[in-house]
């Protein structure tokens, strides 16, 4: 234990005048942390699936995404090569190794070239798997891990986010609730993600694509 | 940094004659302030969530020890090492341990204020290793040998004119030769230059807006997606956090998160909130392979239980600075230390001393603009006066102010000589200014007639027409 720790904590108990909790304080505070409360929850975001659904879709616009609502998971590859071609950008892909992705039916888009790996510099179009939808801010939930690499969040120019109309929640904390129920702790990075990068520190006049990826794609599968 | 703060009134009144700062200010005014009133339009709740707020961070600071040995027990639960500093000299020397260990040449650094409190580019550049900031604001500023001059945009003094002389100085060597004004291309360039950096680094620097006790997790807000590259890219994570930014569980944090950005640029939400839990795990294929979490005091316990707690609660979001008539005259360099504004005039005196930062507190018009626009409803004009009540204490406020402030409280104690006072005071006053009813100068007061006219004292004092008032009501 170090000195300073040591110095710091006592500091803050004399300026609170007390030793260090125990007794039933401590029980009460250990109860918390087991068992979260949840604080004042904004109602907007209180809505039937389906309209959660609408909300999230139109509080990304209003970020600056961009969304695609496809009938199923099957028909997200076609969706995607019909984006490329719109935006005019290139075939190459690099997939998330996500087998609920990989599983999809890429062998029909014969002109996409596909890798399955974490991205490098000068990837220009990454796929990835949103664990959730939050409909209260229209954001994107995505954990780390051998299936969903980090850097393809972040690295390329173009970020195109899969993700199914059954996996968005209302508020954040329905978000925390579904990743505690999935039963593996905290992945090491959970990333919120709510539009393309930006920037307003050149005279608060907003750009996008800071440092970040320049578009942020969804594409929505049902259910 | 080195403080500036006791020159503040030539700081302030440099900028104010500052051509190019005022108009750089004009994009603060015209900026913030609508943004975030136009964001809480659409939240009803907003009033109430900053009670949730203030209750929340409450119970935070009252068990602040049990959160800080939680916090510390599940970061290495996770693989994480948790580092305590009780100055910026230890953080400081605790950065360049880990560094050297790991022997960097290259830091890339996300944007954190706690960085600027201990003066770490200073500390790691003049030990051989090169620290690169990533927000593009940072950046800028950077090139420029300068501090930032507001806690979440940086380089809101500048101009476009000034962004592109500093690129056009610095970027010559990565091939941009053409001097550029346009942002959208100052932007893009900037982006280029700072990919091979990001890629090229051996560790990065990050600050954190809370840390999560019940996950080990900490937390930072950005909208560019620097602190991220700078988090993932390079083998080690650093993670600077001062004690107080505890937030018991995830869905705490969530009710601080819904807080923070509509009071600091009117969004939703920013574009990234990335949680951080330790290094990379066995199985993943990218991230940080170490994660270090270096906890700083430098001051900030001594302020529990007493008349400054209530500062702990900030949350570092600025709006107190976007809706301050002080700041958006002179800007954030004026206060001559890291934090400007409100909050910088309260939490600066406690963490650089009252004696050379006894001039911010009273930089106050006490309009109360910074305490109703606070998410964290931190009574800031009361801590204000707390600061300047010490000042008196400690002798530290000019001679002719005290004398003032006593000759003041001499008749003040002694009513029936006040009102007689007052009294023929309101009646020189009137004489003085004859017939158009203004006073051009007067004695003792040139710093006011200087810049106006007084207007006289119109009618009977305050004593009288309150006595006539009650006699009226009996």
């Amino acid at each position: 234990m170090s000195e300073a720790r040591e110095q710091i904590l006592a500091t803050i108990r004399r300026g609170l005048q007390r030793g260090p909790l125990a007794g039933e304080r401590r029980e009460q505070l250990e109860a918390r942390l087991a068992q979260p409360p949840r604080n004042l929850i904004p109602a907007r975001a209180a809505l039937p699936p389906a309209e959660q659904v609408e909300l999230f879709v139109t509080l990304a616009l209003a970020a600056a995404a961009t969304v695609e609502r496809v009938a199923d998971l099957a028909a997200v590859p076609a969706a995607v090569v019909a984006f490329l071609s719109r935006e005019g950008l290139p075939t190459d892909l690099v997939l998330a190794p996500d087998p609920d992705l990989t599983a999809l039916p890429w062998d029909g888009q014969p002109t996409l070239h596909i890798e399955r790996r974490a991205a490098v510099d000068g990837d220009k179009t990454c796929v990835a798997s949103a664990f959730a939808g939050i409909a209260e801010t229209g954001t994107l939930m995505l954990l780390s891990g051998p299936h969903s690499p980090t850097t393809l969040n972040f690295l390329p120019d173009t970020h195109i986010v899969v993700l199914r109309a059954n996996r968005i929640v209302g508020a954040y904390e329905d978000a925390w609730s579904r990743l505690r129920e999935r039963g593996q702790g905290m992945p090491r990075t959970v990333n919120w993600i709510t539009g393309p990068s930006r920037s307003a520190d050149i005279e608060q006049t907003i750009q996008l694509g800071a440092h970040g990826p320049l578009r942020l794609h969804i594409v929505l599968a049902d259910p | 940094m080195h403080p500036t703060s006791q020159t503040f009134k030539a700081n302030a009144s440099a900028a104010l004659h500052d051509a190019a700062l005022q108009r750089a200010l004009k994009n603060l005014k015209s900026g913030f302030p609508g943004k975030r009133a136009a964001a809480i339009a659409k939240l009803p709740e907003f009033d109430a969530l900053r009670d949730a707020g203030r209750d929340l961070k409450n119970h935070v600071l009252e068990h602040l020890d049990f959160y800080l040995e939680r916090f510390e027990a599940q970061v290495t639960a996770q693989g994480g090492q948790v580092h305590w500093a009780r100055d910026a000299a230890e953080a400081n020397r605790i950065v360049l341990d880990i560094c050297r260990a790991v022997e960097a040449r290259t830091v890339t650094k996300g944007k954190s204020m706690v960085s600027e409190e201990i003066g770490l580019n200073d500390f790691l550049a003049a030990n051989g290793i090169e620290p690169i900031e990533t927000d593009l604001g940072e950046y800028i500023i950077q090139l420029r040998h300068e501090h930032p001059s507001h806690i979440i945009a940086p380089a809101i003094h500048l101009n476009r004119d000034q962004v592109a002389d500093a690129f056009h100085a610095h970027h010559g060597q990565y091939g941009f030769t053409e001097r550029n004004e346009n942002p959208r291309a100052l932007m893009s360039e900037a982006r280029q230059v700072l990919r091979q950096r990001f890629l090229n680094a051996d560790v990065g620097i990050t600050g954190a807006n809370f840390c999560v006790a019940e996950t080990g997790t900490t937390v930072i807000v950005t909208n560019e997606g620097n602190g991220d590259l700078t988090q993932i890219l390079p083998r080690v994570h650093i993670v600077l956090a001062s004690i107080e930014k505890i937030a018991p569980t995830l869905e705490d944090v969530s009710t601080f998160l819904r807080l923070l950005s509509r009071s600091a640029t009117g969004q939703e939400i920013t574009v990234y909130t990335t949680f951080s839990s330790g290094p990379r795990r066995p199985e993943d294929v990218d991230g940080p392979e170490q994660f270090h979490v270096v906890l700083l005091d430098n001051g900030r316990s001594g302020m529990l239980g007493g008349e400054f707690q209530d500062m702990l609660r900030c949350i570092r979001c600025s709006a107190c600075l976007n809706h301050c008539p002080v700041y958006g005259a002179i800007g954030g360099h004026a206060y001559g230390w890291v934090y400007p504004g409100p909050m910088g005039s309260v939490l600066t005196p406690q963490l650089i001393g009252v004696d050379i930062a006894g001039a911010l507190p009273n930089a106050s018009t006490f309009c109360g603009r910074c305490e109703d626009v606070c998410p964290m409803r931190i009574p800031l004009p009361a801590m204000m006066r707390h600061w300047r009540e010490r000042e008196f204490e400690r002798h530290l406020s000019p001679a002719g102010f005290r004398f003032g402030l006593r000759a003041w409280a001499f008749f003040a104690q002694r009513p029936k000589l006040y009102q007689s006072i007052t009294r023929i005071a309101a009646r020189v006053l009137r004489w003085l200014g004859g017939r158009n009813g203004r006073i051009k100068s007067l004695p003792l007061a040139h710093g006011w007639t200087a810049w106006r006219d007084l207007p006289t004292p119109q009618g009977q004092t305050f004593q009288q027409q309150w006595a006539a008032r009650q006699e009226k009501r009996s």
